[in-house]
């Protein structure tokens, strides 16, 4: 078959036709989709772990087992993988082990703008970087094979906009393998201090080899045209500067990132004029060149920040500009916001009313950072929330406690939440936890959760109670309330703070876009009761606006949650049916 | 200066939820099924969130980047006014904008900290820009369903880039679950029908 298809979906097309048995993954954007489309083969046995550390153990187990398996994770989530990676690099594998990171360069949808490819460097282990969908799973495939030809994991570096593009491919066959025999071999998989040094001379060795392998690898491509302008590059960037510069240019491009070749480099750039390096992020194939003695132009012309195009290029290289029309005057940002119906929306009005200090996480709540809430004062990294109120705290003693909670989603809290609970109870905290439990991971586009009682395909399993695990770690303060009765969210949160003991609220209602959720009709207002007071702007709601001098709500985006009713001092806020009446 | 100069760019933007992705899943099929080199990207997570969203969709003998840049847009299809403003500076001089005439306030405009333009159509016009602007949602809730905007604006697209009718009718049949089919098929007629 034939046809477009996401490089995500390329991904795991790849891992179906190789013969991948076992996937592990945490959802984080933008590579979310390759084990939601890997779940789709029924002959790959998928599943949603709680954590990237955890999912990357997993796989890992699964090529020592003899499966050929795979994990994905954001780039951010490498940093949470790290710990298994570094010594998987040492054990190498049984059968082929691939793990694919996800960078998102312009930070659409995360906290940083890491460079992945520098764990490669760091881990030293062989990392490939697709430039669109066929390669993506041409090189997903070619992964497996080095990773049992050089005994290795395979990092697959992406990038959102090859992540997230679709480009055309043609379909295979699955290659059906057979599971590979597991020895015993602790001198291999035992890696303490005596086992584990003799392996580190290997891991050197295999570099060494694997650069031989970079010399002439296939998907390290060479193409010369006019000799004048050489460039080397390596995935989305090349189709940005083959757009920007077509056949002026001789290219270089790197399917294999780590490690680098030398002598495939340096013959390039004896047969051209001036070398260009480019390279979206940090000046990692910049830095071996100039290792190499050789004369380049990077990061002096090209920007460490944000997402490269075509005209940047052309810009930067060619010196033209392509002149552009505008609107001509302010156009007003749109901003992503929290959903109509968000069950956040209430527990953030209430935490705006209170004026407490919020340690945020990661999640769709993040918005809550935003105004008109604008209740959150720090956002860092998955379960930072909880263990970063602690430390707060700690440092501000007890009136600050009684002014301050973390907010941390239910897939977060259990990804790397429930350490830092953990940590709160033993080490004798006293800060209000806030678990927004909304039954589903959202941000990501809706994946289970050990929360939800469901597994990836939908199968009903045992579901891990939120309170029960509060309890087991030592919280004995544990509360629950519906976020979209703020009456009582408020009152219950005064509580907390005021209780010298730590204590966790669930605030549980679920998400509003999942399809189990039942939404009531649209409310509409009556413009005689309005009085214009704005009250009902407060809680940030996308349906609400200002329409000939009274507030108006739009039908079409409108669920019924019925929490800016409860605002309206005038009653002028209620069933369109009403309304007409 | 592009060197693949037979490649046309089109972009489709508009407010995170009102259903772009089935608009390039649609477009994406029809360019396939015409033997072109295509490549439609997205981008997904916290912008769908209700923010400005957009989707880029280029098709020719080869294409490379799969973005659009400013300047390189053929056409751009807008599921909201404001945003059909926004992208404007990514329209070729002279290409056209195909927008519905729906109004969606953002946060900004909500909390008063920004005002939403007004006659915004009047002013695209007054620009070297050839401007098409429907009512897509009434033709939408004619066709049976208010979220079939995205295929009423695919029918007056099609109007545009002079394929076959049966080609797109076979790529919402692929494209769309049975039983959303007859009121998509509806709104695509509709749309195609439309007097511009």
């Amino acid at each position: 078959m034939k046809g477009l298809m996401l490089g995500n979906e390329a991904v795991a097309r790849g891992l179906y036709e190789t013969g991948v048995r076992v996937v592990s993954s945490y959802p984080g954007t933008p590579s979310t989709e390759i084990t939601e489309y890997a779940c789709k083969y029924e002959e790959i046995y998928c599943e949603w772990a709680p954590n990237e550390k955890v999912a990357c153990e997993v796989a890992l187990g699964a090529s020592i087992g003899g499966a050929r398996a795979f994990c994905a994770m954001k780039h951010v989530g490498m940093n949470v993988a790290a710990d298994p990676l570094f010594t998987a690099s040492y054990t190498g594998v049984n059968a082929g082990l691939v793990i694919a990171v996800a960078d998102d360069p312009g930070m659409h949808s995360s906290q940083n703008e890491q460079d992945s490819r520098h764990y490669a460097k760091s881990a030293k282990v062989p990392m490939l970087e697709p430039a669109d969908s066929e390669e993506c799973k041409r090189y997903t495939k070619l992964a497996y094979e080095l990773s049992e030809q050089f005994d290795t994991p395979v990092l697959l570096r992406l990038s959102t906009r090859v992540s997230h593009s679709q480009s055309i491919i043609e379909t295979e066959d699955r290659q059906e393998l057979d599971l590979k025999e597991y020895k015993k071999d602790p001198t291999k998989y035992v890696m303490m201090p005596a086992y584990a040094k003799p392996k580190h001379v290997v891991v050197e060795e295999r570099t060494k080899k694997l650069i031989e392998y970079a010399e002439t690898a296939d998907i390290n491509t060479v193409e010369y045209n006019s000799l004048k302008v050489g460039v080397i590059t390596a995935g989305i960037a090349y189709q940005y500067a083959k757009e920007a510069l077509g056949d002026s240019a001789s290219y270089l491009k790197l399917g294999m990132i780590h490690p680098l070749p030398v002598k495939l480099i340096k013959e390039f750039a004896c047969k051209v004029d001036t070398l260009y390096i480019i390279e979206e992020l940090d000046d990692v194939i910049e830095t071996h060149c100039r290792k190499l003695g050789l004369e380049v132009i990077g990061k002096e012309l090209f920007t460490y920040i944000g997402e490269y195009s075509q005209s940047l290029i052309r810009e930067k290289m060619l010196g033209e500009k392509t002149s552009i029309q505008s609107f001509g005057e302010a156009v007003p940002m749109r901003p992503p916001v929290m959903c109509p119906g968000c069950p956040h929306r209430g527990l953030f009005y209430a935490l705006n009313r209170l004026g407490v200090t919020v340690f945020g996480d990661i999640g769709c709540y993040t918005l809550g950072a935003a105004p008109p809430l604008a209740a959150m004062d720090t956002t860092i990294c998955m379960g930072a929330s909880i263990s970063g109120l602690h430390g707060f705290n700690k440092a501000r003693g007890e009136q600050s406690a009684r002014n301050s909670v973390a907010v941390i989603g239910d897939s977060t809290f259990m990804h790397s939440g429930v350490t830092g609970l953990i940590d709160i109870a033993y080490n004798q905290g006293v800060s209000t936890i806030l678990i927004l439990d909304n039954s589903i991971t959202g941000m990501t586009g809706h994946q289970q959760n050990p929360t939800t009682g469901f597994t990836i395909k939908g199968d009903p399993t045992a579901r891990i109670s939120i309170e029960k695990l509060c309890e087991a770690v030592g919280i004995s303060r544990v509360r629950i309330t519906d976020p979209n009765d703020v009456k009582n969210t408020l009152a219950i949160i005064k509580e907390e703070l005021a209780v010298e003991e730590p204590s966790v609220i669930i605030a549980r209602r679920p998400c509003a876009l999942l399809k189990n959720v039942k939404h009531d009709k649209p409310l509409a207002i009556n413009r005689e009761k309005c009085r214009a007071c704005r009250a009902c702007f407060k809680i940030g709601c996308p349906s609400i606006r200002m329409q000939d001098g009274k507030a108006s709500i739009d039908t079409t985006l409108c669920v019924g949650c019925g929490l800016c009713a409860g605002l309206c001092a005038f009653g002028a806020i209620g069933s369109e049916k009403e309304e007409q009446a | 200066m592009s060197f693949n100069n037979d490649v046309k760019s089109i972009m489709i933007v508009g407010v995170g939820g009102q259903g772009s992705l089935l608009a390039s899943k649609l477009l994406g099929h029809v360019l396939v099924s015409e033997g072109y080199d295509a490549k439609v990207s997205e981008v997904h997570g916290m912008s769908q969130r209700g923010g400005s969203v957009v989707t880029y969709v280029k098709y020719g003998s080869k294409v490379y980047s799969p973005t659009i840049d400013p300047g390189e847009a053929d056409y751009i299809i807008a599921f909201e006014l404001l945003e059909a403003a926004r992208y404007i500076p990514f329209l070729k001089k002279g290409g056209t904008i195909i927008t519905s005439s729906q109004h969606i306030d953002p946060m900004p405009v909500i909390t008063g900290a920004a005002a939403y333009p007004e006659d915004i159509a009047g002013k695209i016009k007054a620009m070297d820009i050839n401007l098409v602007q429907i009512d897509a949602l009434s033709l939408a809730k004619q066709a049976g369903n208010a979220k079939a905007v995205n295929v009423v604006l695919m029918g007056v697209l099609s109007k545009f880039l002079h394929f076959k009718s049966e080609i797109w009718s076979k790529a919402i049949i692929e494209c769309v679950p049975a039983k959303f089919l007859e009121f998509n098929q509806k709104a695509f007629n509709i749309g195609a029908n439309s007097s511009l």
